[in-house]
């Protein structure tokens, strides 16, 4: 992509700006070390002489017109990213490299159509969000970036044979070797690949130190030595592609589109058994935007009616914008599941009816809504507890049980109370929570917890609970923080934490 | 205790939000060994606090708690969880009177439980006694405890004042009651005696 900085540059202030915006000579710039220098340049100002990697006081001597903006490399980036994973529609490898795609497109071809129409389909695709691609495919990734960025005309499809033939007239830039070992070729007069290439290897391999050796590179560009991508991910679980023959903008085609692509999805499942955990559902929009749908599973799961109920709300508030072209289904996360015998009565077993209604829950109101309680060690009694997530993965331990001195309900958090009590380390008589006065008839305690200075800070004061039973017979457990004179604050203070049943 | 037996949807009335006897009252009955949904309104929560595990003994089934944001949701949870057969109890903590909660609702719910064999409950923290198709009301307080053996100054036994006052099976009546954890031969839920005066059972002043 040449010219992608520029060009959405001007799509971001396109709207604003009065005058066509392809018609000004603006350059946008980067700080370098001294000064500014140029990053891209509109086609008026390049017209005007400026060129990107000038600098700006050298291309203001040649055009005092030019306006200066800064340039926005965080945003170009940003943009090459999601534009990346709008590719992985014409394959799941896509790299990234300097500001250009790079995507495997072995045994893939033919999905599309033969080299030539994928080719074809890339080019129209990134032409129609507005955006200038360059594009070749080559048998080796260096030698598609070198036709890519050097080859004059785009779209060039390379017998394997050819290879060399197709690369010989190109610049030895192209094999993408660091500045200084380019001009050193340039220098001996090695000015194409074709030249390098004709060159004894041996004389070249004594030349130049093992690191830039440009040998390396002309073995990489001929798949003489391997020259893996590293793709943005690794896509190895089941996945599902559906592809539609026109864009459908209603809201009802991702819900739809479920329906065809869960059964096959689950055959894969089947095939490997595994249970998925957590599905995806990508919409590829015709805008180059990608809608994402998320559901999980609080149990390995392969059922597709389930799975299907699952996604379906999330699918159907995909936003279509001017429609979709296009589904990827796929269950990122996956668990071993064998395959389990229904229960005699024909309903399945009952660890995955509640799990099938935990994940209804969940699916609906949010993972953070539907929780259970797990067991902490700790003498704190808010702390010997934990809310986890109903669909975080391993058992935790059961709740320990300490019946009658624990009350079966506890505030989040503790209310402040006022109390009158005989002596200050003295049974409690009467308080005040929530405005209303409770005269304490019954009371025990104290029970002592002390802080966990292991986990709290220095001032943390201890706490004495009391149960205390009011004259309506309502029962509560109020503690009293610190003591007198421990040196940890003022005067210690009540609280109530919690209800007995 | 009249009326249980049947899967159905039973409404519980607090005395009070801040009176969190009915939580006893309610474990007390709950089955044990199959996992509860529990299902808590966001003001439900901030007034009463949630379900703490220690305090529920060992009877108590595995949990699933939901923070509904409001009585609509609260009450969607429910009727989704009265689907599943494999819980053992569904219930849900309402605050006041929800305009979500009326007649429709609470019979839609009656209607699910019974047909799914799943018991639920419908608790109401400073709620009024509305039409309503819940097939048993019981308004449950805290009653003060009888004495503790082992320490006169602390309290005693849980004791709850428990009125049913509509019911469909049986017939209305209040008692005074503790309840008895465990297997033993005097487990299960005793009538307490009564710290005041009451008036007569219509039928037994009938029979004297």
């Amino acid at each position: 992509m040449p010219a992608l900085a520029i060009e959405r540059w001007t799509r971001i202030t396109g709207p604003q700006a009065d005058a066509c915006p392809e018609q000004r000579r603006v350059a946008l710039t980067v700080e370098v070390q001294h000064g500014q220098r140029i990053h891209a340049v509109t086609a008026a100002a390049a017209l005007a002489g400026a060129r990107a990697g000038m600098r700006l006081t050298d291309a203001r001597a040649l055009d005092p017109g030019l306006i200066a903006v800064p340039a926005d490399i965080d945003g170009d980036l940003a943009l090459v990213r999601r534009l990346a994973r709008w590719a992985s529609r014409w394959s799941p490898a896509v790299e990234i490299e300097d500001g250009g795609l790079k995507l495997d497109l072995t045994g893939g071809a033919h999905l599309f159509g033969g080299e030539q129409r994928l080719l074809a389909d890339i080019l129209a695709r990134f032409a129609t969000l507005g955006l200038t691609a360059r594009a070749a495919i080559a048998p080796t990734a260096r030698a598609a970036w070198a036709l890519a960025r050097f080859g004059g005309e785009a779209a060039i499809v390379v017998p394997r044979i050819r290879t060399a033939a197709m690369l010989a007239p190109l610049p030895v830039a192209a094999l993408g070797l660091p500045g200084h070992v380019t001009r050193v070729l340039e220098r001996l007069g090695l000015k194409t690949i074709g030249a390098l290439a004709g060159i004894e290897r041996r004389s070249l391999a004594r030349r130049f130190r093992e690191a830039d050796n440009p040998l390396d590179a002309l073995d990489r560009a001929l798949g003489r030595t391997a020259d893996p991508l590293s793709p943005l991910a690794e896509r190895s679980s089941p996945r599902v592609l559906l592809r539609l023959a026109e864009p459908v903008a209603d809201p009802a085609a991702a819900p739809q589109s479920l329906g065809l692509m869960v059964p096959e999805l689950v055959r894969q499942l089947e095939q490997r058994r595994l249970g998925a955990r957590r599905l995806v559902l990508a919409g590829y929009r015709v805008d180059g935007e990608v809608g994402i749908a998320v559901a999980a599973c609080a149990l390995p799961s392969r059922e597709p009616k389930h799975l299907e109920r699952l996604l379906a709300d999330k699918a159907a508030g995909l936003d279509p914008g001017f429609g979709f072209d296009g589904f990827v289904l796929e269950a990122d996360w996956c668990e071993p599941l064998d395959p389990v015998q229904d229960g005699l009565a024909g309903g399945p077993p009952d660890a995955v009816a509640v799990a099938r209604l935990v994940d209804r829950l969940v699916s609906k109101l949010g993972p953070d809504k539907v929780r259970r309680p797990a067991a902490r060690a700790s003498h704190v009694p808010e702390r010997a507890v934990q809310w986890i997530p109903s669909t975080a993965s391993g058992a935790p331990a059961p709740v320990a049980v300490e019946r009658r001195s624990r009350p079966e309900r506890l505030l989040d958090r503790p209310e402040a109370i006022e109390v009158i009590y005989a002596t200050p380390a003295g049974l409690p008589r009467r308080f005040v929570w929530r405005r209303a006065v409770h005269d304490v008839v019954r009371a025990e305690g104290p029970e002592r917890i002390a802080p966990e200075w292991w986990r709290e800070r220095s001032t943390a004061r201890l706490r004495d609970y009391y149960r205390v039973e009011d004259d309506g017979g309502r029962r509560y457990w109020i503690y009293r923080e610190g003591l007198h004179g421990d040196g940890r604050g003022g005067d210690p203070v009540w609280y109530l934490h919690g209800l007995f049943g | 205790m009249p009326g249980t037996g049947v899967a159905t949807l039973a409404e519980l009335f607090a005395g009070s939000p801040r009176d969190g006897g009915w939580t006893g009252f309610l474990l007390a009955q709950l089955p044990a060994g199959r996992p509860w949904l529990w299902v808590q309104e966001r003001m439900a929560m901030l007034e009463a606090g949630r379900l703490y595990p220690p305090g529920l003994g060992t009877g108590a089934g595995e949990l699933i708690h939901v923070a509904a944001r409001d009585a609509r949701q609260a009450l969607w949870a429910m009727e989704e969880g009265l689907r599943c057969t494999q819980l053992g109890a569904v219930i849900g903590e309402l605050y006041g009177d929800p305009k979500a909660l009326d007649f429709t609702a609470t019979r839609r719910l009656a209607v699910a439980a019974e047909r799914h064999g799943v018991a639920a409950y419908l608790i109401r923290l400073g709620g009024h006694a509305n039409l309503s198709g819940a097939r048993a009301r019981w308004r449950v307080t805290s009653a003060p405890s009888p004495a503790n053996s082992l320490n006169a100054k602390a309290p005693g036994q849980a004791t709850w004042d428990a009125e049913l006052f509509r019911t469909r099976s049986g017939r209305p009546g209040r008692w005074i009651v503790s309840h008895e954890p465990g297997a033993g031969a005097k487990a299960g839920f005793h009538l307490v005696a009564g710290a005041g005066d009451r008036a007569m059972d219509p039928d037994y002043r009938a029979a004297s």
